[in-house]
């Protein structure tokens, strides 16, 4: 039997100090930067691409198509300046709770008690303002601080007691549709009574004329709420870490951001907004009833489904949601116009959105 | 050698449930070195670099900085303290871009009314910052900085963790198993950065179980076992061999 020979010592350092010897090769590498063609994509890719990059896109098509059509079927009675200023004037009030909404959507949660609260935060003003005969802009006042804790409240559930959104504003939903049946005694305010005591609380129900489009102040808060947020959560920090935590809260939290802080926050903020809202539907609706908006919570969520925003988090555009709430409303005046039953306006907007939920999905699926 | 280490534990206790992730582990880093972390998976090395950078809470034991007992509450406090840490999850936001990654937590504001009142965000300088970042670290077949890190590779986005760390740490940076999935070309360029990170004076904290960048690198070696520290040795002195079995249990140090 031979043995063979120890191998001769190997050139360069084994296990020294210094680059390996599989490593040398390297310094003949082009150290340029490397450059691609473009992939060439299947029109659908291309297209699924571009909803990637630009998630608002779907609704702004959906919205200028709606409106086309329904422009053809209903003609002039549906584009006239006066119609659509109605359908603004309509979804201002869902508008805004859809844009309180947003913002919860984009940390990944969903909030059942945005209506709730407002329509609370309206009997609050309401009763204050003309009941207990405080100064309206105090009771005004006190109806956002009120509404800003509510929002706090939900915020402080989900982030320190860790109970997931859905369960804690279905708690909150009932609880403060239960505290506002309480407070209002179940009992309307009338109309009257409020131009007589406190007409500042109807400032959003004021319009003016231009054009022969009646345009509400509700309406240009509605447009004006949106342009703010869009501010925030795209051109401030704050707005970005927004959108961080509801992308991945736990990479946000290890990135350096106090992700239960800025959740408080989140909630905080759509509370106020709902308090803002409040304000907008006492002008909208004329009196303060403690039934209305029943439905409104899950309109809102409608509207930021429809808008492109993920339910999932961290995806989407504010503005789809304004978008989103537009659709809708044109939905329901083109139909109503071409003399469709109610019923099938229902039964459209049902499939919008699981149209949107599926375009959505098909959306997350890009590959790089 | 009489320095004092700056980051230094003793008696770390970390459990997660029933298993013990962190046994009585000792840690010493000292000024301006490179000091590597060896260990079988799940030795507990993770445990250790996230309890030192804030990202977990220690049920026993005490860390100090600089010789300060400190106890960070959050990942936060650990980076306002000049601690930065790639983990090994690299926590990356995937649909944010490369820039607002980098500056998650940190950004930058505009000078003067916008940035003041309007908190707006210095959108060019952070993009011009991240872009110079990343030709360092020579990852730049990234072509746009805004391009979501979810389009980016694997090894991509490790090369925008490292950057990130990289760019930021003032007092000591930590990188768990940051080449774990990188090619070779920029494997080096990361152990590159790693030394120029050194030659600023920042000391590091290196996991890895590549053990020929080991042993390249690092001034000593940490070998981690059982979640404790078995051993410290100095690479001039040990072979590969002799780490492997150390950290595997085939051989005790002496
Ligand atoms: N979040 C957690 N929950 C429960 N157990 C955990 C958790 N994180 C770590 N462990 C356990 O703690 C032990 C140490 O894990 P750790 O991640 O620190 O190992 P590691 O040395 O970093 O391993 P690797 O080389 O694979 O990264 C393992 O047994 C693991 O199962
Ligand atoms: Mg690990």
């Amino acid at each position: 039997m031979t043995t063979t020979p120890p191998p001769p010592p190997r050139p360069g350092p084994v296990s020294g100090r210094g680059p390996s010897d599989f490593e040398t090769g390297l310094a003949a590498s082009p150290q340029g930067v490397a450059r691609f063609e473009a992939p060439r994509r299947t029109p659908l890719a291309g297209i699924q691409h571009l909803l990637h990059a630009t998630p608002t896109l779907v609704p702004v098509i959906v919205l200028a198509l709606s409106i086309l059509v329904f422009g053809l079927i209903a003609g002039e009675r549906f584009f006239s300046p006066f119609n659509l200023s109605l359908i603004l004037q309509q979804v201002s009030i869902i508008g805004i709770l859809a844009a309180a909404q947003s913002l919860i959507v984009l940390t990944a949660g969903i909030d059942l008690s945005v209506a709730a609260i407002m329509v609370l935060m309206s009997v609050v003003s309401g009763k204050l303002a003309i009941t207990m005969g405080v100064p309206a802009p105090l009771a005004l006042g006190a109806s956002f601080a009120l509404g800003t804790l509510a929002g706090m409240l939900n915020g402080l559930m989900v982030a320190r007691l860790k109970l997931p959104p859905f369960i804690v504003t279905l708690g909150t939903w009932n609880i403060f549709f239960a505290l506002n049946l309480w407070f209002s005694g179940a009992q309307s305010i009338r109309s009257q009574d409020i131009d007589a005591a406190a007409p500042l609380l109807k400032f959003f129900g004021n319009s003016f004329r231009v054009a022969g489009a009646n345009i509400t102040f509700g309406s240009i808060l509605m447009v004006v709420i949106f342009a703010v947020l869009w501010y925030v959560l795209n051109r401030t920090a704050w707005g970005r870490h927004v959108y961080a935590i509801g992308d991945d809260k736990a990479a946000a939290e290890l990135a350096g951001i106090r992700t239960d802080r800025v959740l408080v926050q989140v909630y905080a903020l759509a509370g106020f907004i709902c308090a803002i809202g409040a304000w907008a539907a006492i002008g909208r609706v004329g009196s303060i009833s403690p039934q209305s908006f029943y439905e409104g919570n899950l309109q809102s969520i409608t509207a930021v489904v429809i808008g492109g925003i993920s339910l999932f988090g961290g995806r989407g555009s504010i503005m789809g949601a304004l978008f989103g709430a537009l659709i809708v409303g044109v939905f329901q005046s083109g139909l109503r116009l071409a003399g469709v039953d109610v019923l099938w306006q229902v039964f459209a907007i049902g499939w919008l959105i699981i149209i949107a939920v599926a375009i959505d999905q098909w959306i997350r699926k890009v590959s790089a | 050698m009489n320095r004092e280490p700056i980051l230094k534990a003793r008696g770390l206790v970390k459990r997660y449930g029933r298993v013990t992730a962190l046994d009585d582990c000792d840690f010493d880093l000292m000024p301006g070195e490179i000091l590597a972390v060896i260990g079988d998976n799940g030795a507990g090395k993770s445990s250790l670099i996230k309890a030192l950078s804030g990202a977990i809470a220690i049920d026993e034991g005490e860390i100090t900085l600089d010789g300060q007992p400190v106890s960070f509450a959050s990942p936060l406090a650990a980076r306002d303290a000049g601690i930065e840490t790639v983990y090994q999850t690299l926590a990356l936001s995937p649909a944010l871009s490369i820039v607002e990654n980098m500056f998650m937590g940190r950004e930058w504001r505009r000078p003067g009314l916008a940035g003041r009142w309007f908190r707006a965000l210095d959108r060019d300088r952070m993009r011009a910052f991240a872009r110079d970042k990343l030709s360092e670290l020579g990852l730049m077949t990234i072509q746009n900085i805004d391009q979501p890190v979810e389009t980016l590779s694997g090894g991509q986005r490790q090369g925008v963790a490292v950057a990130r760390a990289a760019a930021f740490g003032s007092r000591v940076v930590i990188l768990d198993e940051p080449t774990a999935a990188l090619g070779v070309k920029e494997s080096r360029r990361v152990l590159e950065l790693i030394l120029d990170v050194k030659s600023r004076g920042i000391p590091i904290i290196l996991i890895s179980h590549n053990m020929p960048h080991v042993f390249e690198v690092a001034d000593r070696i940490h070998v981690h076992r059982l979640g404790r520290r078995l051993c410290v040795i100095d690479p001039r002195e040990h072979s590969m061999s002799d780490a492997v079995a150390y950290m595997t249990g085939a051989k005790a140090p002496h």
